[in-house]
């Protein structure tokens, strides 16, 4: 379903959702984006391309306690969520929840995850590329599904994707506020936009070819020489939106049996992701672990779900202190050369 | 306000798959120097129920306050009400697990990871080679083999161990030998007691006591440490063992054992879910462990 809505209704239509839940978008400190809780629309940076931190953390928190134990055994710990609106979504973004969600909520149903999941409304917005999005050539720059409700802005108004039942009743809040006249004129409107947006990308990268490209490529030395530059530092796999690894600790009050069962993103970078017992570690080398990476994202996963696991966000080009990323990896692998 | 259908909380009826439940210890005693027997009993008589396992299976073991890891049934589902692990002391949680005495408790959960493929070696020969800890899975396997002997054809079983003294269960298997429904055979790198009645030296001298193999209609499984695998595999492959029907465990850090935290993943494969048992044809296709040799990557 497809709904109109004036722009100036917007601020009007958030303040009434608020009732369900808090309300967070994306504002800016300086040259920072990130998802901040907000009273009002006029908080928002609605022109932001990309937060630090991708929503994910909303879903699968960076820390949480999963149990609370004592000598009688563990208790679940749930139920401190809060009900969240999560305004200003990119389809990228929306992308990498989906991706997430087929982690988590098929086989052995994450209730963390889950919980979380359900008590987050999605509202999705459309975005203008910079130089750094590359979502047109992972085939993630629209979404048709996977949020509550989805807002393309073009210019004059808003068109409005309901993507859920949960949308719907959010737009029965405010019915007025929405209309279902569409005209000739936006139907050519939202044409163009589409062919607008698509031809605002800059980057040149594709990923065509690339399951090849890695397996021919398994042997490289450009490996090793990506491995010489990168720090282990872990900071791509934080920000990137489909990294979903997690490590599991147990937190023990000083002097009793007492305590908490923690989770916490884990990253294949660092060196102890594959120690097993006698210290035998799978992928000692840094090149084996950003093997792991590259090889997960752009081409193991494209043979099991169809679909590379990179949205194209561009954070991890963002965030890479030493410039590695799926851009220059696969440039690498293809030429054969790392570029300085 | 419109009341909102959303928020369908159906989790109340839904398990948390990362809940471990107590477990009572009702024996523990040493095998070796360094490795203990473990006998449990589901506290909760449902979660016994609960933990309806196969063999090669494995649960994830909590021990209050000390962490959790991955451990391989060692008991066989034939048997029901008790389970059995033999575990080695490395670390953190495995030192702990020493320290606990019988009637005490610690979580389990699972079983997890995919087992054996029974229904396929069922009517089939079974061939079992064991080397140091691979025991723990392989016992399993065995017991169950031997519970549900009519349904399997000729059955071998192969145990090398570096002394007498380090064969886990080695009582258990000499009685194995007054049986006549199986090959039993075992022995030790060297014997350091004098009293040894079995074989010495490696456990690929075994193949020539071996007679005739009927290949095509043999499933064998291997686990033990690291060298043993790349002598073992070259003798099966000598023999035309198809290579789909040379089943190998392999060992992964794990950290949830249901396919979530990432660590155990081998490209797009999760060894917690699409193993820990593999065949030798699948291990082929996985270009991480082929660089390294499979030797590096199994179980030890
Ligand atoms: C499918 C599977 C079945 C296993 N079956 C058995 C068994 O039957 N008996 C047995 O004794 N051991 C078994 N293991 C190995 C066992 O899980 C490790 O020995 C155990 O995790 C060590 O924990 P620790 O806290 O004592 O050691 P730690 O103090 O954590 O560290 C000791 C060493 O073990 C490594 N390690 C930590 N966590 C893991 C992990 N989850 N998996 C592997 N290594 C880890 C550490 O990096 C370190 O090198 C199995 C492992 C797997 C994957
Ligand atoms: S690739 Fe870059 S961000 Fe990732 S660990 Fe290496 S240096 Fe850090
Ligand atoms: S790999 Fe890089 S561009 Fe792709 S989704 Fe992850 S962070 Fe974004």
């Amino acid at each position: 379903m497809i709904l109109k809505m004036k722009k100036e209704d917007l601020s009007a239509f958030l303040e009434s959702a608020k009732e369900w839940g808090e309300l967070w978008g994306p504002t800016r400190k300086g040259d920072k984006v990130a998802f901040e809780k907000v009273d009002a629309l006029s908080q928002m940076d609605l022109k932001a391309t990309r937060t630090i931190i991708p929503p994910k953390k909303f879903l699968y928190p960076p820390r949480f306690t999963m149990f609370d134990f004592d000598d009688g055994g563990y208790v679940e710990r749930t139920g401190e969520v809060p009900n969240r609106i999560l305004f200003g979504i990119h389809p990228c973004d929306t992308h990498g929840i989906q991706t997430m969600d087929k982690m988590f909520l098929e086989e052995y149903k994450d209730p963390y995850y889950a919980e979380r999941r359900e008590k987050t409304l999605l509202l999705g917005h459309s975005c203008i590329p910079d130089e750094k999005c590359m979502c047109s050539a992972t085939d993630t720059e629209f979404i048709a599904e996977g949020f509550d409700l989805f807002f393309t802005d073009l210019k004059m108004f808003y068109l409005v994707w309901v993507g859920s039942s949960r949308g719907h009743d959010l737009v029965q809040m405010r019915p007025e506020l929405f209309n279902r006249d569409i005209g000739k004129d936006d139907i050519i409107n939202y044409t163009e936009y589409r062919s607008w947006k698509s031809s605002q990308f800059t980057s040149k990268v594709d990923f065509t070819g690339m399951p090849d490209i890695f397996e021919l490529g398994y042997n490289s030395p450009v490996w090793d020489e990506l491995a010489e530059k990168c720090l282990s530092c872990g900071q791509c796999t934080m920000v990137c939106p489909t990294c979903n690894c997690y490590n599991v600790v147990d937190e023990v009050e000083l002097g009793t049996i007492d305590g908490t069962r923690d989770r916490f993103w884990d990253s294949c970078m660092f060196r102890e992701y594959s120690v097993v017992a006698g210290g035998h570690n799978f992928r000692d080398r840094r090149a084996d672990r950003l093997k792991l990476w590259y090889t997960h994202k752009l081409q193991a996963y494209i043979g099991e779900f169809g679909e590379p696991a990179c949205v194209g966000c561009g954070r991890c080009v963002a965030t890479c202190p030493v410039d590695i990323n799926v851009v220059s990896v696969s440039k690498a692998l293809k030429e054969q050369e790392v570029g300085k | 306000m419109k009341r909102l259908c959303v928020v369908v909380d159906d989790r109340e009826v839904e398990e948390n798959p990362y809940k471990p439940e107590m477990w009572r210890i009702v024996r523990r005693y040493p095998l070796t120097s360094d490795v203990n027997f473990f006998q449990m009993r589901a506290v909760d008589v449902d979660d016994l129920l609960k933990m309806d396992y196969r063999p090669g299976q494995f649960i994830m073991g909590s021990v209050l306050g000390e962490g959790e890891a991955p451990f391989s049934i060692s008991s066989t589902p034939s048997r029901p009400g008790l389970m059995e692990f033999c575990i080695r002391k490395v670390g953190t949680l495995t030192e702990s697990l020493f320290g606990l005495k019988e009637n005490q408790t610690i979580g389990l959960r699972g079983p997890y990871g995919n087992g054996f493929p029974i229904e396929k070696m069922e009517g089939k020969d079974i061939m079992i080679i064991a080397g140091g800890l691979g025991v723990a899975s392989l016992r399993s396997l065995l017991l169950y083999v031997l519970d549900n002997r009519d349904k399997f054809g000729n059955l071998v079983y192969l145990h090398g161990a570096r002394t007498p003294g380090e064969m886990l269960f080695r009582e258990e298997f000499m009685q194995l030998k007054e049986r006549d429904d199986l090959n039993c055979l075992l022995t030790v790198d060297k014997d350091d007691t004098g009293q040894w009645t079995e074989r010495e030296g490696v456990v690929t001298n075994l193949f020539k006591e071996l007679g005739p193999v009927d290949a095509k209609n043999t499933y064998v499984a291997v686990c033990g440490p690291p060298v043993m695998y790349k002598y073992v595999i070259q003798q099966l492959v000598g023999l035309n063992i198809p290579k789909h029907q040379i089943l190998m465990t392999l060992e992964r850090r794990m950290k949830c054992g249901v396919g979530k935290c990432g660590h155990c993943a081998i490209e797009y494969l999760y060894t917690c879910m699409d193993g820990p048992v593999f065949t030798y044809w699948d291990v082929l296709h996985m270009k991480e462990i082929i660089g390294k040799g499979v030797s590096d990557n199994v179980i030890a």
